[in-house]
Parts: structure tokens; sequence; C-alpha cells
């Protein structure tokens, strides 16, 4: 019952949202949109940690599709890099662009590494 | 711009168009309770958010489901934000509820680079310019939407 797919991911999803806007709050949010790149790197190497280290089916609704799922987003990084575009600093936005693709890669390789010495 | 016709309006964005951030800060923003309504609300979205995507990945499995998903998300946060500088009919609630809680939630970055990393090269690839392409697409189609909105 509690175990049912739809809680889990809600529940994750409601602690991922949460968790997102109470690090906006901290993040300083200057011209450069580093809140949006913090959750999403931060939010991919978590998602890469716990699916390499093979948690099981319902910690990974938890934990992976809801709370990961939902602290990362893709909606906002595409509005800051059309902002940035749009308020003419193109190179701020590809570079931002670059830096979300980067960042996630590299931190889902690192949480495979990671994964890997843990489990042996 | 990538459409044929600009909005009526220049696409102006809000002064803190990111959905991390805090909404505005004043006196009332900083009290506990409002505080606490804010996360409540983010949380009730998120968890709508989170499900949606889900059910989305369950109808569409592959990358499918999380590209749909970002795509349309795109278009619906674009649509929002540049609503609120338009018309700015949905109250702050509304767009906390929607925006930072429910369309960031619905769509993922995270899962998008997990799948990306697991496919093949080529698909891999393709999977990164399509969701990029469209996504920043869709953000000036919803923008455009919203536009058409303000001339009603």
């Amino acid at each position: 019952m509690i175990t049912d797919p739809a809680y889990l991911v809600g529940l994750g999803g409601a602690i991922g949202a949460v968790c997102r806007y109470l690090l906006g709050e901290i993040v300083p949010t200057g011209s450069f949109p580093f809140g949006t790149l913090t959750v999403n790197v931060l939010g991919s190497f978590v998602l890469g940690f716990v699916t390499f280290l093979g948690i099981g089916e319902e910690l990974l609704l938890l934990v992976g599709t809801g709370a990961c799922g939902s602290f990362t987003t893709f909606s906002s990084f595409s509005v800051d890099t059309v902002q940035l575009h749009e308020d003419g600093l193109s190179p701020r936005a590809i570079a931002f662009a670059i830096a979300n693709l980067l960042g996630a890669l590299l931190a889902i390789g690192f949480a495979w590494l990671l994964a890997e010495g843990v489990t042996g | 711009m990538c459409l044929g016709s600009k909005p009526t309006a220049p696409l102006v964005w809000p002064t803190t168009p990111e959905p991390l951030s805090v909404p505005k800060q004043d006196m009332t923003d900083r009290h506990p309770l409002r505080h606490a309504e804010a996360l409540l609300l983010v949380a009730i979205g998120g968890l709508v958010g989170a499900n949606a995507r889900y059910l989305l990945s369950l109808a569409l499995p592959g990358l499918g489901g999380t590209f749909l998903a970002n795509v349309t998300g795109s278009a619906l946060l674009g649509f929002v934000l540049y609503e609120a500088t338009g018309t700015g009919l949905l109250a702050a609630e509304t767009r906390l509820v929607v925006a930072t809680g429910f369309l960031s939630s619905y769509t993922t970055y995270s899962t998008f680079a997990l799948e990306t990393i697991q496919a093949t090269p080529l698909l891999g690839l393709t999977n990164v310019l399509a969701s990029y392409a469209l996504g920043f697409g869709a953000v000036y189609v919803g923008g455009y939407a919203a536009g058409l909105l303000e001339e009603r």
C-alpha cells in the first residue's frame, strides 16, 4: 500500500522540489544561473550513485525518479538559457548549456566510480 | 528568435525569472508562516509533477517519456513566466505551485543525463541535440502564446 509507486514517486517528488526551492534561497542569483546548474549537477550525481549502487526498485522510485527527478529541472534550465540569450549574453547562454551537460555527465561518471568502489 | 513573427510585445522576462529564486523579498515574504506556505505549495506541485513524469515514462518507455516531459514542461514554463510580465493574471501562489512545484519537477535533468549516458552514442547525441533544440524552442513558443493572451 505505502509502497505503491505513486506514493513513492510523489513523496520523493515533494522532497526534491522543496530541496530545490530551499537551495535556490541560498545560492546567489547574479548574472549566471548558478542555482539551476547546482541542482542539475548535484541531482545527477545522486541519481547515478543510487542507480549504480542497485538499491532496489522501491528505493529507486523514491530517491531516483521522485527526489532526484524533481530536484533537477529541465524547464528552468531551458528558460535560463533562453533568457541569457535574450539578454544579449549568448556566449554565456552557450557556456551555461554546455556546463549543465558536462557537469551532469561528469557527475554521473564520478558516481559510477564511487559506486564501483563501494560495492567492490 | 526562432519564430517567424515576434509576439506584439518584446519577449521581456520577469526581473527574477528563475523559479529557484524567492518570489519577492518584502516583509510578508520573510514571515515564517509565509515561508511555510511557499514550501507546502512547492511540495504539492512536486508531488503531482513527479507522478505526471513517472506516468509519461510508463506510457513511453526508453528516452521518449523524459524527452516529451522536458519539451512540454519547457513550453509551459515559458508561458507561465512570460504571462507574469504580460497580463499577470495568475497569482504569485499559483506560479509557485505551477512553475516551481509542478513544472520544475515534471521536467528533469538528471534522468535526461543518465538516459543519455546509457544510450548508444548516436542515440545519446541525438537525445541531447533534440532536447536542447526543442526545449529552447518550446520556451519561445510558450512565451509567444502568452503574448497572444495579452492581446485579448
